[in-house]
């Protein structure tokens, strides 16, 4: 037998280790783009951009580790290239590496700015180099311009503003993040960047960046102004990781082409499952609806399962995760649970501080916010795990909100 | 006997603990995590492991 996980983040490291755990003794081997062996990402836009952040990104496991204590064979730095699924083959590195079960963790690669190429001081934030590059030009005192008010987008601005810099976001949609968390909350957390002083330029769009010598100065918005910058961050999205796939048999999403599988991770395609950033995956607790997160919970969990149910298909489980991601800013923590479509949205100000939106689909609860009240947020999870009636959840905030 | 060890200079009150395993934790008013148990039964073992795991800045320690 041979297990083969593609995409060395934290969803194929959870595979790996979620299949040793499970008392599986045969043959592993994880291959991955970059040249590290897995580490968190998770720190990237947060704590490492601070200024006596760490300095330092570290593996979850170093290399030998990976070897001598899970037994795997890690193939780094190099990018899988094919997929047969009739073969059983892996493409990678020139060779081809056989499969038995196969879980697919590629993630997804950010996009890039585009004109953006060969220009010194523009950056995406999603690998360990690029957040090195971006924290180098934070220890310079860049002028920051973040392009996009997502929310590694907005983790940049705050950054910038905590060592005392200039932090500008300029967005092309008039909230943001309004496809995240609706336009309500959206409102508040753009209000939080004013408040911290940083530039919210909103209903923007960016035309070009002015460079001098291949290096940055600015960036040009399409009223023609320029806002100066010598630190331009792309936060505008990410494309998964599926060039590899192409013509392998493994359903692709029409819109993104993210893999598309079923609520137990399983692409239809034997022996082959999918996880994390790159999967589509049935959600049966939110009407069956094809969710793909970008969360690191979601990462590890799926990592997990998809590794544990290609081994034992025949006892996979479906999963029902409520989605849950958290984003600091300026001291002020945000915190999501749920989903954001629904059909009505209550907001509330607690006298005691921050900040509370609920998420109503027809008769129950399926999302909440929450802005500083972090003793609320897993028990509004609850809720919606349980499908609780909406007026049981309206009663909790009403209780809580004193 | 199980023991929860919880490190709260770690914890960044982030709740996956709590989300994992309700009736051991539970993030308080300061932000970081309560344990309300710390001696569990054996019989809470996988929820606990899963709890454990679940940490993203690895705050959490099962001892026995």
């Amino acid at each position: 037998m041979t297990l083969v996980v593609v995409g060395a983040s934290l969803a194929g490291l959870r595979a790996v280790e979620a299949a040793r755990r499970d008392g599986y003794r045969g043959r592993i081997v994880l291959i991955g783009a970059e040249d590290h062996p897995p580490y968190d990402r998770l720190p990237l836009s947060k704590a490492f951009l601070d200024a006596e952040g760490p300095g330092r990104i570290e593996p979850f496991h170093s290399e030998a580790a990976l070897r001598d204590e899970l037994g795997v064979e890690p193939v780094l730095g190099a990018p899988a290239d094919g997929l047969d699924t009739t073969a059983r083959e892996v493409a990678v590195d020139g060779r081809t590496v056989s499969y038995d079960a196969l879980v697919i963790a590629t993630g997804a690669t950010a996009r890039r700015l585009p004109g953006s190429e060969g220009i010194a001081g523009v950056h995406t934030l999603r690998t360990a180099e690029d957040a090195l590059a971006v924290r180098a030009a934070l220890d310079r005192g860049a002028r920051t311009v973040v392009i996009g008010a997502g929310f590694i987008g907005s983790e940049v601005a705050a950054a910038a503003r905590k060592r005392g810099l200039s932090s500008t976001i300029v967005e092309a949609l008039d909230v943001p993040l309004i496809r995240s968390v609706g336009a309500e909350a959206g409102a508040v957390c753009a209000s939080l960047h004013r408040e911290a002083g940083t530039e919210l330029w909103l209903s923007t769009t960016v035309t070009g960046l002015e460079a001098n010598g291949g290096v940055v100065t600015g960036v040009r918005l399409a009223s023609g102004e320029v806002l100066p910058a010598d630190l331009v961050v792309a936060g505008i999205g990410v494309v998964p990781a599926t060039g590899w796939l192409a013509g392998s048999g493994v359903p692709l999403h029409e819109r993104d082409g993210g893999v598309v599988c079923d609520a137990t991770l399983a692409t239809g395609v034997p022996g082959v499952y999918a996880a994390g950033d790159v999967a589509h995956a049935e959600n049966p607790l939110f009407d069956g609806e094809l969710m793909r997160l970008e969360h690191w919970t979601n990462a590890a969990e799926q990592g997990a399962a998809a590794a544990r149910h290609a081994f034992a298909p025949e006892s996979a489980r479906a999963l029902a995760p409520v989605p849950y991601f958290w984003s600091d800013w300026y001291g002020h923590r945000i915190q999501f649970v749920g989903t954001p479509r629904a059909d009505e949205v209550v907001t509330a100000v607690p006298a005691s501080g921050g900040f509370t939106a609920l998420y109503r689909r027809r008769d129950r609860i399926v999302g909440a916010l929450t802005v500083d009240r972090p003793r609320e947020i897993m028990k509004y999870r609850r809720h919606i795990a349980g499908r609780a009636p909406w007026p049981e959840a309206l009663a909790f905030a009403a209780a809580t909100a004193a | 006997m199980m023991k929860i060890e919880a490190d709260r200079a770690k914890c960044d009150g982030l709740g996956m603990c709590e989300a994992m395993a309700p009736d051991f934790f539970e993030v308080g008013d300061d932000g970081t995590v309560v344990v309300l148990d710390e001696r569990p039964g054996e019989e809470y073992r996988q929820d606990l492991s899963a709890a454990v795991d679940a940490c993203p800045v690895l705050a959490l320690k099962l001892r026995d």
